[in-house]
């Protein structure tokens, strides 16, 4: 087998099938305090983000939109993880998720845990489906810092 | 509107991808399975060969120079552009522009011939199956003039709405600007009878064959439009060259729309007058050694003949639908009765993204996207297709390739269906 076929194997795995198939959070939030839209034109894939924050803390994630199972399982994923955590603490994850997905984390820096959002990482070995994974992320990153723009990852 | 037309029975009957070097070469440890044609061909060794001797034995800069080399590579550049003229049938070698590409040779129409032309609700009429090269340099001129654009349906199937664009055509339309064959369906247009109907109601006819001249015969007077663009990395050529053949007696009259050098007869500080075209539109040194290139690639599939390339081609589309047909989940866009060899589908439950990344690591090459053809992806509510497109270089294990390598996709994402064939 060769080294591509192993990668992709390690960048689809069951999680993000499941994912995929089933995405968690998936529906709008009328009570959102914050939301953001993310676009990705070069695949045509669109979200929307909505987040709850009460008291600096991230009580409710969702989203809706469509594109392909990377961003869709990365959407699922991420709404599940930031669930229940402060807000910088969603800042920070966004921070270290960037850096993962893109291979530009500091080797100095202390080792994460990412949990469930590890599969992620196997983005790295696909260049051009890098940001595929990375537009649910720049979208939260834009709901939580108020930003009206809609994302890009172009 | 065309006869429906029977699919090629016939078996594909060229084998020529020892030509092309880089089909030697293994991609993720697979052969590759080369599938992208429609974004660009890969080239024939005798077209690598012809820009590489061009720059070991005949290079220096042309119409400039009194020295023997200068008046060799003028030569060649002429030479090359009278095979661009026999080669698209335009009745002289002084209505072929180089240029960079087919887009190039679309804004040189739209910034010469439109913008000292048009006028506030003059109307440019075009289709929903354009791509974004043939609108964005109309919706430019439509900014700078006020004419407005006018948009020819499809169908279901992918063909024009000829009663609609019956309906379209006016008095007030100036231009019809429409693509020979759709880069995201394969759809052929029926161009020849468009421009008879354009011609009758007064307007100028643009035909972008970006996605035609490698795949049949083009034949500038049959055809009767007024302009025709194409890119040379589509045929074989190298990138960076491309030809706009306009009619004399249109071109005559149009003002340059680049300055420099190469483009004048005389420059004075009061006064500059331009050379007559097509020099008035090449300002500055051109790309001489694709141009070259781009004439060892006209001679290249002028050997094989293209109407051996259009049934090779015809009988692969024919194989490849069938078999595209035949796997479960499968659903093709674009279904016209005329179509040149471009196969767009989608495979249910995954995405064109994802099965791209899926092929490509099984050697096999297609595009995925929106193939810059925006609006017709909204026409269809899909937000892209995969997209296989032939050349003459292909054979029916490339498209066994595919085929083989959908199934995998199919296996990983869980959908595929255990029936077999679909009756
Ligand atoms: C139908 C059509 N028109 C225009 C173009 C633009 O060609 P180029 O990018 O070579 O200028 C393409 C190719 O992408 C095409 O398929």
């Amino acid at each position: 087998m060769s080294d591509m076929q192993d990668s992709l194997r390690e960048l689809y795995q069951e999680v993000i099938f499941d994912h995929n198939r089933n995405p968690r959070n998936y529906r709008p939030l009328p009570a959102a305090s914050h939301h953001a839209d993310g676009h990705n034109p070069l695949c045509g894939d669109q979200l929307t983000v909505y987040l709850q924050v009460e008291d600096g803390i991230v009580r409710e994630a969702s989203f809706v939109g469509h594109g392909c199972a990377i961003s869709t399982a990365s959407a699922s994923l991420m709404t599940e993880a930031v669930k229940g955590k402060r807000v910088e603490d969603v800042e920070a994850l966004f921070r270290d998720v960037h850096a993962l997905l893109t291979g530009t984390q500091d080797a100095e820096a202390p080792v994460r845990d990412f949990g469930k959002l590890q599969v992620l990482a196997g983005v790295k070995e696909f260049p051009v489906r890098v940001k595929c994974a990375t537009l649910a992320w720049h979208t939260l990153h834009n709901a939580l810092t108020g930003e009206h723009e809609t994302a890009h990852t172009e | 509107m065309n006869a429906p037309r029977e699919p090629a029975m016939t078996a594909p009957v060229l084998d020529l991808a020892a030509d092309f070097p880089i089909l030697a070469r293994r991609v993720n440890g697979r052969r590759l399975a080369y599938l992208d044609n429609g974004a660009t061909t890969q080239k024939p060794a005798a077209v690598i060969d012809a820009e590489a001797r061009f720059y070991r034995e005949s290079n220096a800069n042309i119409h400039r120079g009194v020295h023997w080399l200068s008046q060799h590579a003028t030569a060649l550049y002429d030479a090359a552009r009278a095979t661009v003229q026999r080669f698209i049938n335009a009745a002289s070698a002084d209505e072929i522009v180089f240029t960079r590409g087919t887009t190039e040779a679309i804004n040189l129409v739209a910034q010469s011939w439109g913008r000292p032309r048009l006028t506030a609700g003059d109307e440019i009429l075009l289709s929903t199956m354009e791509h974004h090269s043939n609108i964005v340099p109309w919706q430019l001129v439509c900014e700078q003039t006020g004419a407005v654009l006018k948009v020819i349906p499809v169908s279901d199937d992918g063909e024009l709405d000829m009663e609609a664009f019956e309906g379209l055509l006016g008095e007030r339309t100036r231009l019809l600007a429409i693509t020979h064959v759709s880069n995201a369906l394969g759809t052929v247009n029926p161009v020849a009878a468009m421009t008879r109907r354009a011609h009758e109601v007064g307007a100028v006819v643009l035909v972008d064959g970006a996605q035609a001249v490698a795949h049949q015969a083009v034949d500038v007077q049959a055809i009767g439009c007024d302009f025709y663009a194409f890119s040379g990395h589509k045929l074989y050529a190298p990138t960076g060259i491309g030809a706009l053949y306009g009619r004399a007696e249109l071109l005559r009259h149009m003002p340059p729309w680049q300055g420099g050098g190469d483009m004048i007869r005389t420059v004075a500080f009061d006064k500059t007058t331009f050379a007559p075209p097509p020099q008035r539109f090449e300002a500055g040194t051109p790309n001489i050694a694709g141009a070259i290139g781009l004439a060892a690639a006209i001679d290249y599939v002028q050997g094989v003949g293209m109407e051996h390339i259009h049934a090779h081609e015809q009988a692969l589309l024919a194989y490849g639908t069938r078999a595209l047909q035949d796997i479960p989940g499968v659903r093709l866009v674009g279904t016209a009765r005329d179509k040149a060899g471009i196969l767009s589908f989608l495979v249910e439950g995954i995405h064109p993204h994802d099965l791209g990344t899926i092929l490509d690591a099984e050697g096999v090459a297609i595009r995925a996207g929106h193939h810059c053809a925006m609006p017709l992806m909204t026409r269809f509510g899909i937000p892209g297709t995969a997209r296989a497109s032939l050349a003459l270089y292909n054979g029916e294990a490339d498209l066994d390739a595919l085929v083989a390598a959908i199934h995998k996709a199919q296996d990983l994402f869980g959908t595929r269906h255990d029936s077999g064939r679909r009756t």
